[in-house]
């Protein structure tokens, strides 16, 4: 089986939006000489040439605006910024400016543009380089948020993004660089805004998306052992949120345990569960339950980094909890 | 500075007054509409620098692209983007030239290039790095030209864009307005070093500091920056000092500058200075002003009566503009 990693699958898109459109550049810190912090577009500097992979100043600000500029003047930038964390130095340029150009100007100025950042916990970073503020993106409309959690989604994502009139941002968890699997095809893959199922299952929905799909996968694999049927569902896109594939999915499973390895308060999972009382309470037989990371910033000593995330064990256990308690709350009703 | 000289004549200044006045007239009308309720929000009026935007838009060609503040109506207009349109955006009409999503501070007109109309001080110069790098990869030998205050210079994105407009060689053309006051904070309260265009020569942009109430020195001073950028000489920075006559917005009492200080001013602004020049020189007629002004000032109650008689988005269109559709190109 054609098995690569995640970062050749991400290098492979750029690789291909580079050969197939001239108007497609690459802009970043380090991505051209150093080959990328995450070595995501390691020597693509020599096959490009610097007017294409190029390196930018620590000016997160600057050059994501650059980025925005270039692309309403007709060009489709792919701007890599080195991490979430550091993509808050350019907030303004992203709320103010990419998210709003369109509306603002009553539909005259298009932001086709392209922001690639590196996210998420377990290498031992520490609290300003290992956070998920991806609940923070999908807040702001004039937005789109991929987050690809399998090697199809890394793969194929970019082009379904590029070809987007809007800004678009990619999530690339830092712990799925050096994963294997085998490259689907393209035509498998769905359009970047419909949630996937992953794994179908009868007796509860798990509904996660980017790094802790696998831990989801890994959990539901487990499950199985246990005698839990569980159905994980990959959001894929968290904004525009596919509504729809999680409330049918949860119609049919009777419970939502949503996984997030952001924090609970005022996040990603906190609109998830919004939107399944207000659209789904009735499918419900137990009640919603988040398993997402500790509300501290993210330490840096091993144990309690693993102890502030989503971890399999923590999933299994909440979900033998929510089927233990939808029997309890069914015996109650006989 | 280059002695190179620029070609004027009679009518052309009579253009540059013409147009200034215009501005002026129509920023008077604009007062006045506000206070009717007409025109609602945040409302900041260009007097006393009309020079800047007018003098600069000189230099232009309709394939350059245009930045500017939340204080543009000055520069939309000078830039040909049609009175009504400013007007009825104003009005938060749907024939308002951003359809009434935007208002006094997002004046935008594609077809003039001219990309707003930015609340967000500093926050257009990066776009403007990025419009001067897309256009120079597309090989289109345009000017890019962002338009702000000194109030910008104190912000890291000001810094940032100069860096990255210098470090790529791009076709840019900063415009610092430094009116004296980044809303009511002075100068010399918000700068250790208030000599602003000596921090764009720090970074190696051609950088110069003007009369920004005289007009023709203003699009002298934009003429030659400009054949200097379509030379291929890097972006250029000019700083025009300046002043403005209202306060910061209809809000503001004005407790940080004394009426002395503001009459001082007012005696060499860009009107009055060309005027007198003209006038002095035997170039232009009373009349001729008078004829001017009547002139306008039609084609301001023309743009106002448009406003008022032009539809409202319906409701159904809240949703509109937030995302594009997908083209298959």
């Amino acid at each position: 089986m054609n098995e690569i990693t995640f970062r050749e699958a991400f290098k492979a898109a750029i690789v291909e939006a580079l050969n197939n459109d001239p108007r497609v550049f690459l802009m970043g810190e380090d991505v051209g000489n150093y080959g990328g912090c995450y070595a995501v577009s390691k020597g693509l500097i020599d096959d490009f040439g610097a007017q294409r992979i190029i390196d930018t100043p620590l000016s997160e600000s600057g050059f994501v605006g650059a980025g925005i500029g270039a692309a309403i003047a007709g060009m489709r930038p792919i701007v890599e910024v080195m991490t979430v964390n550091f993509s808050l130095l350019a907030l303004d340029q992203i709320i103010n400016n990419a998210a709003t150009l369109r509306h603002m100007s009553g539909g005259q100025v298009s932001v086709p543009l392209v922001i690639r950042m590196a996210c998420g916990a377990g290498k031992q970073l520490a609290a300003q380089h290992s956070h998920s503020f991806e609940g923070l993106y999908a807040h702001i409309p004039g937005l789109k948020v991929l987050y690809p959690g399998t090697i199809g989604d890394a793969r194929y994502m970019l082009e379904m993004a590029l070809a987007d009139p809007d800004p678009v941002i990619i999530f690339e968890h830092v712990m799925l660089y050096n994963q294997q699997a085998s490259l689907p095809e393209k035509h498998t893959v769905a359009p970047m805004e419909k949630a996937v199922i992953r794994k179908t299952g009868t007796d509860l929905s798990i509904i996660t998306w980017g790094g802790c799909l696998f831990k989801a996968l890994d959990a539901a694999e487990q499950l199985l052992n246990l005698g839990i049927n569980a159905e994980v569902v990959d959001l894929r896109c968290l904004r525009p949120l596919d509504r729809t594939t999680i409330l049918d999915s949860v119609q049919r499973t009777h419970k939502a345990l949503i996984v997030d390895e952001s924090w609970k308060t005022a996040g990603m999972s906190a609109e998830i569960s919004a939107t399944i009382a207000e659209q789904g309470l009735w499918y419900l037989d137990a009640p919603i339950r988040r398993v997402c990371s500790t509300e501290v910033p993210i330490p840096y000593a091993t144990h309690l980094e693993q102890a502030s995330l989503p971890q399999v064990a923590e999933i299994i256990a909440v979900a033998q909890q929510m089927i233990a308690e939808s029997q309890i709350a069914m015996g109650d009703k006989e | 500075m280059s002695n190179e000289k620029l070609h004027i004549n009679r009518s052309h200044l009579h253009l540059l007054l013409k147009q200034m006045i215009r501005i002026r007239r129509f920023e008077e009308r604009c007062v006045s509409l506000y206070s009717e309720e007409k025109i609602r929000g945040f409302l900041h009026l260009y007097n006393g620098e009309e020079a800047i935007a007018v003098g600069v838009m000189q230099a232009l060609t309709a394939e350059d692209a245009i930045l500017a503040t939340y204080r543009e109506h000055g520069h939309a207009l000078a830039r040909g983007v049609p009175m009504n349109s400013i007007m009825a955006e104003m009005f938060g009409k749907k024939s308002g030239c951003s359809g009434g999503r935007g208002g006094s501070m997002h004046l935008f007109a594609n077809e003039q290039r001219f990309y707003g109309g930015n609340a967000i001080v500093a926050g257009a110069l990066p776009l403007a790095v990025g419009i001067a790098l897309g256009d120079k990869m597309q090989q289109k030998h345009t000017v890019t030209c962002c338009f702000f205050g000194e109030g910008a210079v104190a912000e890291g994105e000001f810094h940032e864009s100069l860096n990255l407009a210098k470090l790529w060689q791009l076709p840019v053309l900063f415009i610092c307005e430094n009116n004296r006051y980044a809303m009511g904070t002075a100068l010399e309260i918000e700068e250790s070093n208030q000599q602003i265009h000596l921090k764009a020569a720090s970074y190696g942009l051609s950088a110069q500091v003007i009369d920004g109430m005289n007009v023709v020195e203003v699009e002298r001073a934009a003429k030659l920056a400009c054949s200097a950028i379509r030379n291929g000489a890097g972006p250029q920075f000019i700083e025009c000092q300046t002043y403005r006559f209202r306060g910061h917005s209809m809000f503001d009492t004005q407790l940080y500058r004394d009426s002395a200080e503001v009459n001082e001013w007012k005696k060499k602004g860009p009107v009055v200075q060309l005027s007198q020049w003209l006038k002095n020189n035997h170039q232009i007629q009373e009349e001729e002003i008078q004829a001017m002004e009547l002139a306008v000032d039609e084609e301001i109650t023309a743009a106002v009566d448009f406003a008022e008689a032009a539809e409202i988005e319906p409701l159904e269109t809240l949703l509109q503009h937030v995302y594009g559709e997908i083209s298959d190109e």
